[in-house]
This record gives structure tokens, sequence and C-alpha cells, in this order.
């Protein structure tokens, strides 16, 4: 098949220059600076035209998009790199007395530590630790430093999305603002004094230390190490917001960041979750909103940012860290884009642009409250209720058509994964050789099988790459009985059901 | 491809392997697509059922059409005719199918494909129709080199074999087109499409079949989109199907190169993901307030056309008029003059005419 066929109007594609900075060269801002950097093709900016244009884009993202309320609490992921650590001295710079249009939520701060999933030992995370908290007491605003092992205490409720109260508690931005401003002529702003009574679990029993690296070493590639890393730091951050009662979370990715984790998720099958999982806010877990103020930010000019104004961050190895470039498909797709970038600059900021053109599917009313709706990990709207002309039935077709035949099976098997048929896969247990590792129903831990019902097209992949299931934290496998026990509750009753509600 | 790629795919064991599906026979391949062990036979099955169920679910034929098969004489047209033919067949679709194929007039080039898709009408006792650029466009692809040079027959291949197919169906009277586009090339359109920012495109290039939207429009479909390239050789090798394995000498665009590279390398590391990046695909959705360019038809030759004239008629009107340039660049404007048969002025014609050889 000739490849020119359907693309000619590539040829049309614009390819910018890479700017070659002069000497002597002017900041366009203020015309009179020396240029100390070049942002972008014709951006040279001195020194403070740089500082004043990086703190406006951080304000102007969030009053653009007017979701953070005054007095809203606000927990900030921060993991350390420089990103994260920029987005935090903005906001002290925002919440600073004499800041203009100054900044009215009340922070809080986050930081995962995933030593224990990435084979650090315990002095290296201690030492990491305790950079991170002499750059978080410095801040004075009140922080958790929660390790990964507290996966193995959450309760299931994490995984339940929570509909946000539809009442009048919760009025327009507008209302909010003027409230705010009506009660703040009246009482003079009290300092967020809570760091003392935030209760901080930094510990963790050795037998949770265990349970992380064999759950981590029963993943068998890299690439579902790194999705499953991403699933659990967002439980932890999300549990941690909800128990302290913080209604927003700021993550610091950056434009680069968010590039390459659009082009990723495409290759992982989240095309569904795109428009959320790089957007400006990701509303999927209800109660809790997922904002990402960094997005219009490049990584050159975060890096450039920090260094100028001696923005303390701190490296800490992750699970990519040193792995070759074909380690994983997250990695690799970092890899290519930053050699595309090289070659062509606008690389980033079309792939960005692509994000703002996507839709977040918003689950229907009925579907917000039904959790069987949302994947069990990702909490996304399940994807796999599509056509049956669709890439997902081909593959359970393929998968079918390779292996020893069941009676009836082909037919069997589209209808039962077009209905999310939980008694189907009971029927196959009495059939054949059964699920795999030991007896089926009597086993309290859930099969691969049962399992995949609840997940979206994505988070199956990267259960099917995992050795056993059984290495799950207790919050993921209790749910998921829940929900199969849920499911053929309702099987059972369906005919005496008078509409699909629940 | 070339079958130094089968390697991986073709078990060397000493040890024989049973297959997976029959239990009975010895596997001979490791399934690209699933990684099974499977038997000649069994793998056979597997393929062509996928392609039914792909076919029945989409809807893609009606009993009763006259179906043209775009044959290049390549792996995926040749293994298309194959199996269209054999499903026919063996499940009764009541279609008749013709191979139609395209002689752009480059001497030397199409020469042996053509005798490839010659021998494979013997073989499947299919009809085939070749339509030349000279009975389609009135001009060889050779004659249009010579007038617009080698700098800039690029635009005029891709634009004129892009409508070749449909323009050929149309002369035939045949109710659909289907194409041998397999899963990687989807994959591959839709990772390019995310590196081009082209929304529009992407959200169109997943799906199975363009219905007709404008008159004289033929729809086209795949049905092979959800069929690994490595599979397509793996069944062309033991099917021993001749074809006519040519890289393509036009260089195909930047981007298209990198994002081909780019699944290459994905599908080294996680096999499923030339599926995956298609479900990504099938189910992203754009947001309402999104452009997208209005398909409208060509006024002229009823082909879909954002323009009042489609691309191919505007490089036409170049060529007869003399004028090369005057479809390369965007010269809008001048269409109305072209529709109108009006003549362009000295300016307007001085500017098209240059051409740098
Ligand atoms: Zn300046
Ligand atoms: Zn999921
Ligand atoms: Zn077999
Ligand atoms: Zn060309
Ligand atoms: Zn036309």
């Amino acid at each position: 098949m000739c490849q020119v066929e359907e693309d000619y109007n590539g040829l049309e594609c614009k390819q910018e220059k890479i700017p070659v900075p002069t000497l002597d060269r002017k900041c366009v801002k203020c015309k009179e600076g020396t240029a100390a950097l070049i942002i972008r093709v014709s951006d040279a900016f001195c020194r403070s035209c740089f500082k004043e244009y990086f703190i406006h884009k951080f304000r102007a993202m969030l009053g653009k998009n007017r979701v953070i309320f005054p007095q809203e609490k606000v927990l900030l992921a921060v993991s350390g790199g420089a990103a994260s650590c920029s987005m935090l001295s903005q906001v002290i710079e925002g919440l600073s007395r004499d800041a203009p249009k100054k900044l009215r939520f009340l922070p809080g701060i986050i930081y995962i530590d995933d030593g224990g999933a990435c084979g650090r030992s315990q002095e290296e995370r201690q030492r990491s630790v305790d950079q991170l908290k002499s750059i978080f007491t410095h801040t004075g605003f009140p922080y958790f430093i929660v390790p990964l092992e507290q996966v193995f205490v959450l309760p299931s409720s994490v995984l339940v999305p929570v509909t946000p109260d539809p009442d009048p508690s919760s009025p327009s931005y507008k209302h909010a603002v003027d409230q705010y401003i009506r009660e703040h002529k009246l009482a003079e702003e009290d300092e967020p004094s809570a760091a003392a009574r935030l209760r901080v679990e930094d510990s963790y029993p050795p037998e949770h230390k265990l349970a992380l690296e064999s759950l981590f070493s029963s993943l068998n590639t890299l690439t579902a190490k790194e999705d499953m890393l991403h699933t659990l730091r967002q439980h932890l951050i999300l549990h941690v917001a909800r128990e302290n009662g913080f209604s927003k979370v700021m993550m610091g990715e950056s434009c680069s960041r968010l590039a390459v984790k659009l082009l990723s998720n495409i290759a992982l099958g989240r095309g569904a979750a795109l428009a959320s999982d790089t957007g400006f806010s990701d509303p999927r877990f209800g109660d809790v909103g997922i904002v990402r103020p960094m997005r219009d930010y490049s990584s050159k000019e975060i890096a450039a940012y920090c260094r100028m104004f001696d923005v303390p961050s701190v490296f800490i190895p992750g699970l990519e860290t040193r792995t070759p470039d074909k380690a994983s498909v997250q990695r690799l797709t970092e890899a290519f884009i930053t050699n595309l970038q090289a070659e062509f600059p606008s690389t980033v900021s079309t792939i960005y642009r692509t994000s703002e053109k996507l839709h977040t599917v918003k689950p229907s009313e009925s579907e917000h409250s039904e959790p069987a709706s949302r994947c069990l990990l990702c909490v996304c709207a399940l994807d796999t209720c599509v056509d049956k002309a669709s890439a997902f039935h081909a593959t359970l077709l393929s998968e079918q058509l390779s292996q020893i035949k069941l009676q009836d099976v082909s037919h069997d098997a589209l209808r039962c994964a077009e209905t999310q048929d939980a008694s189907h896969d009971a029927l196959r247990c009495t059939e054949t050789q059964c699920c795999g590792t030991g007896g089926c129903s009597s086993n309290r831990v859930p099969a691969h099988q049962d399992l995949k019902t609840l997940l979206c097209y994505s988070c199956r992949l990267t259960i099917k790459d995992m050795g056993s299931v059984a290495t799950l934290p207790a919050y993921i496998t209790a749910e998921a009985e829940r929900r199969r026990k849920r499911s053929l509750m309702k099987k059972e009753i369906s005919e005496y059901l008078l509409e699909d509600a629940d | 491809m070339t079958l130094n790629a089968l390697q991986c795919c073709v078990r060397i064991t000493i040890m024989p392997v049973q297959c997976s599906n029959c239990a009975q026979r010895r596997a001979v391949l490791k399934r690209p697509k699933t990684a099974h062990s499977l038997c000649k036979d069994c793998f056979f099955w597997a393929f062509e059922e996928e392609i039914h169920q792909t076919i029945m679910s989409a809807g893609l034929f009606n009993r009763g059409e006259t179906v043209a098969i775009g044959a290049s004489g390549g792996k995926d047209s040749t293994v298309l005719a194959h199996v269209m033919k054999l499903l026919n067949e063996r499940y009764g679709y009541g279609l008749n199918l013709l191979l139609l194929s395209v002689d752009e007039g480059i001497t030397g080039y199409r020469d042996d494909s053509l005798e490839t898709v010659k021998r494979n009408q013997q073989q499947y006792e299919l009809p085939l129709k070749i339509v030349s650029y000279e009975e389609l466009y009135g001009w060889t692809m050779d004659a249009i080199v010579k007038q617009v040079g080698l700098k800039n027959n690029c635009t005029f291949c891709g634009v004129f074999r892009r409508q070749a197919l449909d323009r050929g169906a149309m002369m035939l009277k045949v109710d659909k087109i289907c194409t041998g586009h397999n899963a990687d090339d989807v994959a591959e359109t839709v990772l390019m499409n995310v590196l081009r920012g082209d929304i529009a495109r992407l959200r169109r290039c997943t799906s199975i079949s363009t219905a007709s939207e404008g008159e004289g429009a033929i729809p086209r479909c795949k049905p092979l989109k959800y069929a690994y390239e490595k599979e397509i050789v793996l069944y062309a090798y033991f099917k021993k199907l001749d074809y006519f394995s040519t890289e393509c000498i036009y260089s195909p665009n930047a981007y298209r190169g990198h994002a081909r590279a780019f699944l290459k390398d994905l599908e080294s590391i996680r096999p499923s993901s030339i599926i995956d990046v298609i479900h990504s695909g099938e189910t992203l959705s754009v947001k309402d307030g999104v452009k997208m360019p209005v398909q409208g038809t060509c006024s002229r030759c009823g082909y879909i056309s954002s323009q009042a004239l489609c691309k191919s008629c505007v490089l036409l009107e170049g060529l007869n008029r003399g004028l090369p340039k005057l479809g390369i660049g965007k010269h809008h404007r001048l269409h109305g003059k072209i529709l109108s048969r009006e003549p362009l002025t000295e300016q307007e014609e001085k500017k098209l005419k240059a051409v740098d050889f």
C-alpha cells in the first residue's frame, strides 16, 4: 500500500526553525533588559520580565478555569521534581501578602514515597524524605509524607466515586468569591495553623514492605509496573485528600509531560479517558477534583525558572530511571517525543493542542451513582461496552479462536463480553479445566477473569501482565468481590426489575 | 515487510509444540496477535474467521452488491482478494467481486506488480479491470513529470492516486470498494494524526468504512482493519500466495515515517499495542465546538472535496492550461475562474508558470 495515498496534506506541515540566540539581544517585553533566555521562536526575555511572565501564566491558568474557590482546601501533589516544585513556588508567590490578585485557597502538600516499589533502600528513601521535609517546612503549609506501603491499609471506599452535592451549598464561582470578600471584611484572615493536627503516618510495618515488593515483582513488565504505580499513587492522594477535607488536588504536570502522557496513553489503549487524563481538570473522582495548573509551561521554561530563581527541588529516582528507551511503553514514548521535538520544535505544542480539542465523556446520572460503570482501578468510565465492530471485540475473538474450543464458544464469548456477563465466567469454570490457579469459587481471591470484567480496556492489559492477582492490596480485591456479588445479585432479580435502575 | 521479519513468528524449536487450538497437530507458528502457538490449519481458520466477523459485525456488504477489491499486487491486497473470494463462497455473501488496479503509467514501476495482479486474477478467477491514469485523467505520470519536473510530482501522485480507485470504481459502476489497509496502517494513521494535531482526521481515520456522503462517492471499507501486518505476511507465506514485494518508490512523509517506526517499537514492547492504539482511536471523543471541515463535493467531478473544486481537478486544470503550479500552492481564489472557464490574468499566469526543476 502506498503511503503517499492519504497524506498529501503533510506537505503543508509547518516546521519551526530553532532560534539562534544572539549575544546582545534585547528583551521583547521591556525592550531594555538584556535577553536572558529565549522561550519560543521570537520571545527573548530578560530576567525580570521572564519572572513576571512565569507568574502571570500561573494565575491566568487558574483565573481562566475558575474552579478553585476562595478558602477551598487544595492539596499540592509534589514529587520533588522541577515541575511540581515550581508549582509549589508559584503557590507561595501567589499567597504572599503583597501579591497582586492574591490567591485565596488553603494549600497543603502531599508527597508519595514510592521508593518501596522502585527498589530503593530505607536509607536512600529517608534521605529524600528529609530533603523534602526541609523544603516543605519552609513553606509553612501543612504537609503529608505518605509511603506507598500505605495502600495496604486503604479502605475500599477510595475506589467509589462520590457525587458532589448538587445543592445550594456549592454555589457558583462568582457567588463564592463575593461571599468570601464579604466575610473577609469582617474577620481578618487566620493563618492556616493546621499543620500540627495532621495525622501523618510515615511509617509502615515490615509485612507491608514485603507485600509491596511482591506486588511489583508479580507485574511482569515495566509498562504494567508504571501503570500500577500511577494508579496506586492516585488512590493514596485521593484518600488523604478526602480524609482531610481537601476538595482539589493540584498536579504539577508540564506541557511536555502531558504530551508524553497523551501519546503513551493512546498507546496503552486509554483513548476514552484522554481528555480527563491530560486536560486542566479531571472530574472522575467526583468530590475531589484534579487540576493541572502547570500544563501551559514547557519543561524548558520550568528548568530555566528553577535555575534562575533558585527553586529547590530534589532528584528522586523512579521506576524509569536509568532504563533503556525500549524498557516500557511510557519510557519509549518519552524518548520518541524528545527526539522528535529536537527535529520538529513544534511537536510538543502540537500534541498539546490536540488534548485541548478532546472531550471528557461525562457519565450519565445513573452511571455516576453506580460504581460498576467505572473501572475498578483507574475509576474512568468503562470503555468496554462498545459496538461489536470494534478493536475490543476483535481482540476477544482472536483470543477465543486461538484456544481450545468450548461448545458453541465463539458465539457465547461475544455475547458475554458484550453484556459483562459474570455468570458466564462461572459457567466456564465448571466446564473447563478452570481458572488456572487452584479452585474457583472456593477461593476468595478473585481470578484474573473475574477481575477483568470490572476493568477498563487499559487496566485489563495491566492485569494481564500480572502473574498473580493475589498480590493486589485488599481494598481492591474486596471491592472487586463486592461488585461481582452485586452484579450476580442484580442478575438473579433482573426479571423483576422494571427498569435498568439501581 | 520482508520474510526475515517472519523469523520471530515461525517457531524454530527442537521440541514440538502442540497447537493450542486443536490440541492435536503440531504448532508451526506463534500468532503475533495473541502469542498462541497454532498449527497451520488452525491459524488459517482463525485468520479467516476474524475477517468474516469483522465483515459481519460492521455490516460491510449487502447481498448482490458489486465490490471492487483495490489490487496493487502487494501482500495486503493479494491476501484481501484471496480471503474475500474464499469467504464469499464459504458463507454465501452473494457478492460480485472484481479486482481493480490502477496503472499510473510510470515506465518500469508498475509493470511487475501488474503482472502479479494478472496472475492473481487467473488463480482466483476474478474479473480484473485495470484503469490507467491516461483513461482517468488524460495524463500518464510520465507525462506529468515531463511537465512539472521531479520536484513537484509528489503532490500529483498523492492526489491522483487517492482518487484513482474511486474514479475507476465510478467508471465501472461498482457499489463498494474494499482496500487492503491493515491494523498497522490504521494504528499508524492514528499516531500520525496525533503528531500532526489533525483532529478531524484523527476522528475519521479509525472508521472501518466511509459511507457514501456525496453523490458519486463510492463507499470504501477495510476488511483487514484488525489484521496484523505480520499475520498477513504469515498467511501469505503459508498459503504460498504470489505477491509482489516492493517498497513504494515515493518517500513517505516525515511524520508517517516516524509514526511507523514508533509503532514498530511499541509492538516490540507490547504486541497488543497495534490494537490498543486503534481502540484508543475508536473511543476518544472530540469536543463539540471543534471545527470540522465541511465535506462537500467537487462541482466538476463529484468527488468529496471541502473546496468548490477538488484537488485533482485543480491539478488537472493546471496541467491542461500549461500552468502546473496551479494545484501546488493554495489558489482557492482562482476556483471561480476555473469553473467558469475564464482566462487568468497575465500576472496570475506568470506566477503559476514558473517551475523550478
Ligand atoms: Zn524585560
Ligand atoms: Zn482502568
Ligand atoms: Zn490446530
Ligand atoms: Zn509521490
Ligand atoms: Zn474534482
